[in-house]
C-alpha cells in the first residue's frame, strides 16, 4: 500500500499539485484508520490529507481513478464477457453497431431505473465490444473513450430522449433536460474508469497516467484557453481579485497602530485612579488606493482581454475607485461598463460596441493610445493611484510615444505592466516592449493564474513617491 | 477521541440531529477524531460548515467554544489578555510590599482572561473548538492558530507554556476569500463542502421541512439546481432553499410549479439582478 501511496504522490506532483513530505505521512497515517477495501474510504482519506485546495480536486479525482480505479470484476464475469466477446465479435464484423444499438438500449434502460450493478456490467461489456482496446498498443486513453461513446451512439440517444420529453412548460422543461444530462454524465464517468481500469490492468498506472494528465487550472495558458477552461479559471480569479485588492490597499502591518491618542488616555486613564495604563492610540489613515487599468483589447489580445476585463471586473466590484480604460489603437473609458451589480457578459458587448476604441484601423497602436490617455485623461492618475498595464506591447511598428507612458509613470504611484507572452519573445519582431520598461515599476510575464499568484504575491507598493523616483533612477 | 468507532456511526448520531452529512463528511470527521487533527472546512457561503462544528458538538456531547475571525482581531482577542484592572487593584492593596514577591503573583492564572483559543485548551472536558471564517483574518495573524492547532499548546511570556489538558476537535471554516497559508493548510485535513446532489438536498429538505411531501421536495431541488447553474452574483445556498420550501409551503402552493413565481424568488435570491435574471433563463411567470 505504501507503494502505490507513495507512486500516486508522485503522480500529484508531477500534474503540479503541491504535496509536502509532512502531507504525505498524514496520508499514511490516514490509511491506518479505514478499510482498506472501501474505495470511497480510501478516496476521503487521501483527499482530506493531500489535497488542500478545491481547484485542485479534480486533477487529484483524475489520478485516483488511475491509481485505485474500480476493482476488476470476479474471474467469473471476466470470463463470460470474454466468451461473448468472441461471439459477437465474429456478429458485429458483418452487422456492424446492430449489438450496439441493444446494449445502449439496456444501458439507457439501467441508467434510468437507477440500478448501478447492471449499469457496471453493461459498460463492460461495451467497452469489451466496442472500444478495439488492443493490449501493448500505445494508444491514449481518450481516444478509446471517445470510441466508445460513438460507438454506443450516445449523442443520438440523447437526441432522442430530449425529443421525448413531454413537459407543457419552460421550467419543465428545463429540469428534464437537466435530468438527462446528469444521466448522461453518469454513463460517461463509468465508462471512462472502466476504460482507465482496463489500460492500468495492460500498462500499468504510471504510463496510463502519463498519457492522461491535463494542466492545472494555474497553468493554463491564458493566451490560448478554451472556453470551457475560461470558464472555470473564472472562479479562481475572485480570491485572487480580491488579494491584490488587499494589496493595493496596502494595510499598515497588523499590530501596528496609529498616533497616541491623548485626550482618549487620558480620560481612561481617570477609572485607574490617574495612573495612564490603558493608552489609547488612533486609528491608521486608512489609505484609499485607485487603481487605473489600461486594456490592450485587440484581436490578437481576444483571449487574455477576457481574463484582465475578468480580473477588473471583479476588481471594480471590490474597490469604488477603479478606473478602467480600454484600447485597440485609440483609447476610451469604459469604467461606466464595469462595477458592482453589473453583468460581465453586458460589459463585454457594451465594450465592443459602445466604446470608441478604434482610431484608424483597428491594429494595436500602443503610442497613439497612451497619447489619448495624456491628453484626456492624465489628470485621473494622483499620487495614489496605481495604474496597471496589460498588453503585450505589439505596436505595429508604429512610434511606441514611450515619452507619454513616462509622464504618466511620473505622476502615478506605481506603474505595473503584465505582458502575457512569453518573455523570450518580448522585443522579437513589433514588440516594442523594451522602450516601456524603464518606466515601469515592474514588468511581468502573466501567461497563467499562477504567475498572476505571483505577481499579487511579490507586489509592494513604494511607500513613498519620493521612494519610487530613486527606485526607478536606479532601474 | 470520542467514542464513534465507525463513520457510519458519525453519519448516524449527525443524522439524528437534523444534519445530513455525506459519506465523505462524515469519513473525514471520523479521521480528523482519530488522527487528532483540525478540520479546514471549505466552501461557499450557506452549505453548513459552521453548522457541521455545531453538529460534531452536540453529537459527541461536547461543549462549542467559538471564535469568530474578523479583521483586526489579536491575540488579546483570540487568545489570552492580562486583567490590567484586577492586577492595578492587588498592587494598590498591597501597596508598600517588596517588588519581587509582588512581581510573580500579578502575572498568575488568577489575572488571566482567557480568551477562545486559551479556553478551549484548558477546559477540563473535552470541547469542540470552532474557528469560524479564518480567511476573513490577515494573513500575519494566522501565525497565532499554528502553535494551537499542531501541538495544542499556547506559550504565554510571562507565564509558561499551557498545554491542553484535553484534546479538543478543532473545525475551521473559510468561504475562500483569500488563500490559506500552506502553514496552516498543511496542519489541517482539508474537506471541501459544495453544494449537495439533487438526492442529497431532497433529503435535506425533507428532514428540515418534514411536512413536504416527497415529490415537491424533489422539484425543489431540481429547480434549485437549475438556478445554481446560471451565472448569478451568489448562488443559492442550502439554508435559502429550505427557506424557500418553507415559504411555498405557507403560501399553501401544493405543486411547486404554482408556487415558483417572482415573488417567492426573493426568499432564495439576494440580489434583485439575480432575481431577473433567473426569472428570465428559466421563464418562470412574474406574477401567480
Amino acid at each position: 500500500m505504501i507503494g502505490a501511496l507513495t507512486s500516486f504522490v508522485d503522480e500529484l506532483r508531477e500534474v503540479g499539485v503541491p504535496v509536502s513530505m509532512v502531507e504525505a505521512i498524514d496520508a499514511a497515517a490516514a490509511i491506518e484508520h479505514i478499510d482498506l477495501a472501501d474505495r470511497q474510504a480510501l478516496r476521503s482519506a487521501l483527499a482530506a490529507t493531500l489535497i488542500k485546495q478545491a481547484r485542485h480536486i479534480g486533477a487529484f479525482d483524475a489520478a485516483f481513478e488511475v491509481f485505485f480505479g474500480t476493482a476488476a470484476p470476479p474471474e467469473s464475469d471476466e470470463n463470460a464477457i470474454t466468451r461473448l466477446e468472441g461471439a459477437s465479435g465474429a456478429a458485429a464484423g458483418g452487422s456492424g453497431g446492430d449489438g450496439a444499438a441493444e446494449l445502449m438500449e439496456a444501458i439507457a434502460a439501467a441508467l434510468q431505473a437507477g440500478d448501478q450493478e447492471s449499469l457496471r456490467s453493461l459498460v463492460r461489456q461495451a467497452v469489451s465490444q466496442l472500444s478495439g482496446l488492443q493490449p501493448g498498443r500505445p494508444v491514449g486513453g481518450r481516444y478509446y473513450f471517445y470510441r466508445v461513446m460513438q460507438r454506443l451512439g450516445v449523442d443520438q440517444m440523447r437526441q432522442q430522449l430530449l425529443a421525448a420529453i413531454v413537459e407543457d412548460d419552460a421550467l419543465g422543461q428545463r429540469i428534464a433536460e437537466e435530468d438527462i444530462t446528469a444521466l448522461l454524465e453518469m454513463l460517461e464517468d463509468e465508462v471512462r474508469s472502466e476504460v482507465i481500469r482496463r489500460l492500468v490492468a495492460d500498462r500499468g498506472a504510471e504510463a496510463v497516467a502519463r498519457t492522461l494528465r491535463s494542466p492545472l487550472l494555474e497553468d493554463i495558458d491564458l493566451m490560448h484557453a478554451t472556453r470551457e477552461e475560461l470558464a472555470r479559471i473564472e472562479h479562481a480569479v475572485g480570491p485572487l481579485a480580491r488579494k491584490l485588492a488587499t494589496r493595493l490597499a496596502q494595510r499598515r502591518r497588523h499590530g501596528q497602530k496609529g498616533r497616541l491618542d491623548v485626550r482618549r488616555t487620558i480620560r481612561r486613564s481617570l477609572q485607574h485612579g490617574g495612573v495612564l495604563l490603558d493608552p489609547s492610540f488612533k486609528p491608521p489613515r486608512k489609505s484609499k488606493p485607485e487603481l487605473v487599468l489600461l486594456c490592450d483589447v485587440s484581436g490578437s489580445m481576444a483571449t487574455f482581454a477576457r481574463f484582465t476585463l475578468q480580473l477588473t471586473f471583479s476588481l471594480a466590484a471590490q474597490f469604488s475607485n477603479v478606473k478602467v480604460f480600454a484600447f485597440v489603437d485609440a483609447l476610451d473609458d469604459v469604467t461606466p461598463f464595469f462595477g458592482p451589480g453589473r453583468d460581465l457578459g453586458n460589459a463585454l458587448n457594451q465594450l465592443v460596441s459602445e466604446a470608441r476604441i478604434v482610431w484608424q484601423d483597428g491594429h494595436s497602436d500602443y503610442g497613439h493610445a497612451l497619447e489619448d490617455f495624456v491628453t484626456d485623461h492624465l489628470d485621473k492618475v494622483t499620487a495614489r493611484s496605481t495604474v496597471l498595464i496589460t498588453g503585450d506591447a505589439r505596436s505595429n511598428y508604429r512610434d511606441p510615444n514611450s515619452a507619454a507612458l513616462s509622464q504618466i509613470a511620473e505622476k502615478a504611484r506605481a506603474l505595473y505592466w503584465l505582458n502575457p507572452e512569453a518573455q523570450r519573445y518580448w522585443n522579437t519582431g513589433d514588440s516594442v516592449m523594451a522602450r516601456y520598461v524603464p518606466y515601469c515599476d515592474s514588468v511581468r510575464e502573466v501567461r497563467t493564474i499562477r504567475q498572476l499568484e505571483t505577481f499579487v504575491e511579490d507586489l509592494i507598493l513604494p511607500s513613498t513617491p519620493a521612494q519610487r523616483a530613486v527606485a526607478l533612477a536606479h532601474a | 477521541m470520542t467514542e464513534w468507532a465507525t463513520p457510519g456511526e458519525i453519519s448516524d448520531s449527525f443524522k439524528a440531529l437534523g444534519y445530513l452529512a455525506d459519506e465523505h463528511i462524515s469519513q473525514v470527521v471520523y479521521l480528523a477524531d482519530k488522527l487528532q487533527k483540525p478540520i479546514l472546512a471549505e466552501g461557499p457561503a450557506g452549505v453548513g460548515k459552521t453548522e457541521l462544528a455545531v453538529t460534531i458538538a452536540k453529537a459527541a456531547d461536547r461543549r462549542l467554544v467559538r471564535l469568530q475571525c474578523y479583521e483586526g482581531l489579536d491575540e488579546a482577542k483570540a487568545l489570552y489578555e492580562w486583567n490590567y484592572h484586577k492586577q492595578l487593584l492587588r498592587l494598590q492593596a498591597d501597596e508598600g510590599k517588596a517588588w519581587d514577591d509582588l512581581e510573580g503573583d500579578i502575572f498568575g492564572e488568577d489575572f488571566l482572561l482567557t480568551r477562545p483559543l486559551l479556553e478551549a485548551i484548558t477546559s477540563e472536558d473535552p470541547v469542540v473548538l470552532l474557528i469560524d471564517e479564518v480567511d476573513r483574518i490577515e494573513i500575519e495573524t494566522e501565525a497565532l492558530l499554528l502553535e494551537v492547532l499542531d501541538s495544542f499548546q499556547v506559550t504565554i511570556p510571562e507565564l509558561g507554556t499551557v498545554t491542553a489538558t484535553s484534546r479538543p476537535l478543532v473545525v475551521l471554516t473559510s468561504n475562500n476569500t483569500r488563500e490559506l497559508s500552506e502553514a496552516l493548510k498543511r496542519r489541517c485535513l482539508f474537506l471541501h463542502i459544495s453544494y449537495p446532489s439533487v438526492e442529497r438536498e431532497r433529503e435535506i429538505l425533507l428532514a428540515r421541512v418534514p411536512e413536504l411531501s416527497e415529490s415537491m421536495a424533489e422539484r425543489i431541488a431540481k429547480v434549485v439546481r437549475s438556478v445554481r447553474d446560471l451565472k448569478l452574483r451568489k448562488a443559492p445556498s442550502v439554508s435559502e432553499s429550505i427557506d424557500w420550501a418553507r415559504t411555498l409551503l405557507a403560501l399553501g402552493a401544493d405543486d411547486v410549479a404554482a408556487g415558483v413565481t417572482q415573488d417567492t424568488l426573493g426568499v432564495l435570491l439576494k440580489y434583485q439582478e439575480d432575481i431577473e435574471r433567473a426569472a428570465k433563463e428559466l421563464q418562470i411567470p412574474d406574477e401567480e
